[in-house]
């Protein structure tokens, strides 16, 4: 009972989500909604049983993708009035690629019924008692791990190349020096000066 | 396994993978000035890598990684050339960018990781491993071609070269999702056992692609376009690396997974192949004629290469492969050579001259450069007294042994195409008027050196190395039978 309630509510809560993702007039409103979009997402994946896709959903897409939106939205100047202009003149091709989709989702639902596919050849079979996290990272960190650093290593070569190809040392600008600072005695900086009345001062 | 065990096998790749972090640090503390130092820490720690190789052998991580002594030839070669790309480097920065700002300090490091990934692609015993080594490869391969930032020709390089990559990845990528799909296993073992229970219409189609996107890395036609536009546009030593590392690198994990994890469907991969070795040579002898830069020459010098190393893998014997070891190892060493000779062409400021027709006469002024082109251009030709004659006759012979004739036949009748724009390099250089071009002397003793020793080696002094280079490559070979 509980969790037909908790579908039903993931389930409109993302479509109304969705929707007002595509009709906010306010394009940072749309990313707002956006995000509420794949909590609901990340519920229904929950419900599910897929808890690490739940997770994926959260901490990738909220956490990175999203955030990465807000900041193109906001710093990018589009002029989405322009961009919805087009909005009637191209509904057919719109309307038309909705029927595609609509059409594949109607033969995978039967291709789904006529049968599951072929899954006897699985390396490993699927436990029912472990959580799927746990099988995951119990594979990640065993059988896995020589493939898991290997991707490590590709990350932070990524990481360098943007560094590499973007970074530069800027000149003319005056950084503090903290060790100079402190390394700097009174005799250097200050002087006596025995000044004559009535004379300006020669710096 | 232990973890330990694993580990042990694994040790050239962790020694690089170490090495380059530190380096990492050390290159964040002391800034551009100890690039110097770095480069010569990154070439002794390819070194002390590949003394590690030496270790024993086994099958490390459940079979994903395979120490054998085909990896270990391969990694050998592809450490050598990794080094020398490393040591040539610092001058031609030092002098290209005309800033005079030298070298930075990630370029040895992004070379280390690279081999890193060139290490795991060739022991590669797992669809898994194969594919994250290759990445790792590539994406250093990218910002490497794209180093001189400033130069929209080296920036262009590095953005067609990423883009096409990517694009080789993805085809790859489908091909490695089918083979899983239909045989649902990624380790090596495993895809053959299948194979062997006869090979299914997806099988077929994942073997297809699978091969696609290996010929794309190792730029054999039809998937060569990338090839000379990133060669003519990367950085001088960075194009010697590309010629020389990642094509042994690409050459050997194709060749792993041919014999290896495909080995039971050779009939159908050995079509592909034949195809490709066909078309490469015969387009890499014909588009050279007409190029007027050098590297782009050399760039399709290379395919022309690797589809006579494709000859061999046609073959698919023990003696095709050790036939293509070998013509790995003397490929690497004319490449280095030919390229180190390429770095000597520099205008009086030190900027680099590309053109051809800037070596005419050049004899009379270098004799010395002018010897060393000569004597690796005849060796690309294949010209008998040197070495670069010997590998091609044992990929041939190994191509007659199985009944490929044909293919031997256009193989040597190409190779006689290919002769002539090597031999009219050698005819500029020694016979045209020279020009008001003038190169800049060279005191630089490392690519003197460089260029000594590779010379030396090809020379026909090379064929005393012909025992003990076949008995390597033979025992190479068999690891993978």
């Amino acid at each position: 009972m509980i969790q037909a309630f908790a579908f039903y509510l993931f389930a409109t809560m993302l479509i109304a989500s969705a929707v007002l993702v595509i009709s906010a007039r306010n394009p940072v409103h749309s990313v707002l909604w956006l995000i509420l979009g794949f909590f609901n997402a990340a519920g229904l994946m929950l419900l599910l049983g897929a808890e690490f896709i739940a997770m994926l959903l959260v901490i990738v897409y909220v956490g990175a993708v999203a955030v990465l939106f807000l900041f193109v939205v906001m710093m990018l100047d589009i002029d989405f009035a322009e961009l919805r202009a087009g909005f009637v003149r191209y509904l057919p091709f719109g309307l038309l690629l909705a029927m595609v989709l609509a059409v594949e989702m109607i033969f995978a639902v039967g291709a789904w019924k006529a049968g599951s596919l072929e899954m006897a050849q699985r390396l490993v079979p699927i436990p029912s008692d472990v959580p799927n996290i746990e099988a995951i990272g119990d594979l990640l960190y065993t059988r896995y791990l020589y493939v898991f650093e290997g991707a490590g290593l590709v990350l932070l070569v990524a990481l360098i190349g943007a560094i590499v190809l973007t970074h530069r040392a800027r000149g003319g600008i005056r950084p503090q020096n903290i060790s100079e600072q402190v390394k700097r005695r009174p005799q250097d900086a200050t002087r006596n000066i025995d000044q004559p009345v009535g004379q300006g001062v020669e710096l | 396994m232990s973890y330990a065990e694993s580990l042990s096998l694994t040790l050239s790749e962790v020694i690089l993978a170490a090495g380059a972090l530190v380096l990492l640090l050390v290159a964040g503390w002391a800034g551009d000035k100890a690039t110097r130092l770095i480069s010569w820490i990154a070439v002794v720690l390819l070194a002390v890598a590949g003394l590690a190789l030496l270790g024993p052998a086994g099958a490390a991580f459940g079979g994903q990684y395979q120490a054998d002594s085909f990896a270990a030839f391969a990694k050998v070669l592809i450490y050598f050339a990794a080094g020398a790309s490393i040591l040539i480097a610092p001058r031609f920065f030092q002098l290209a960018d005309g800033s005079h700002m030298g070298l930075r300090a990630e370029y040895p490091i992004l070379i280390l990781l690279a081999c890193v990934g060139m290490g795991m692609m060739v022991s590669a015993g797992d669809l898994l491993s194969l594919y994250v080594g290759l990445e790792l490869n590539s994406l250093a391969a990218y910002v490497l071609a794209s180093f001189m930032r400033s130069d929209q020709r080296s920036a262009e390089a590095g953005l067609k070269y990423f883009v096409l990559g990517a694009l080789a990845s993805g085809i790859l990528l489908y091909g490695i999702s089918l083979v899983y799909g239909f045989t649902g296993t990624t380790a090596f073992d495993g895809i053959a056992k299948a194979y062997g229970d006869g090979v299914s219409m997806g099988e077929l189609f994942g073997l297809v692609f699978v091969f696609a996107g290996l010929a794309f890395k190792v730029s054999a036609v039809p998937f060569h376009m990338w090839t000379p536009d990133v060669y003519e546009g990367a950085p001088t030593p960075v194009t010697t690396f590309f010629a020389s590392a990642p094509k042994v690198a690409a050459l050997c994990m194709a060749i792993r997974v041919a014999v290896v994890a495909m080995g039971p469907a050779a009939h159908q991969w050995q079509q592909i192949v034949i195809f490709a070795a066909l078309a490469s040579t015969i387009l890499g002898g014909v588009a050279a004629i007409n190029q007027t830069n050098i590297k782009r020459l050399l760039a399709y010098s290379s395919i022309n290469n690797v589809g006579f190393a494709l000859i061999g893998l046609a073959a698919g014997t023990q003696q095709g492969i050790a036939a293509v070891l070998t013509y790995l190892a003397v490929y690497v060493v004319m490449t280095i050579g030919s390229f180190v000779c390429v770095l000597q062409m520099r205008d009086a400021e030190g900027r680099p001259i590309e053109a051809i027709s800037a070596l005419a006469g050049l004899s009379r002024s270098r004799p010395g450069l002018s010897a060393a082109f000569a004597i690796f251009m005849f060796s690309l030709a294949g010209i008998p007294p040197l070495f670069g004659f010997w590998p091609k006759f044992l990929v041939f012979d190994a191509a007659v042994a199985v009944g490929l004739l044909p293919l031997a036949a256009v193989g040597i009748a190409t190779s006689v195409i290919g002769a002539f724009y090597y031999i009219k390099i050698v005819k500029i250089i020694y016979f045209d008027e020279p020009g008001e071009e003038v190169f800049a002397a060279n005191n630089n003793v490392v690519e003197t050196g460089l260029m000594l020793l590779t010379a030396l080696a090809v020379s026909p002094i090379g064929y005393l190395a012909i025992p003990v280079l076949g008995q390597l490559s033979d025992r190479a070979a068999g690891s993978l039978f």
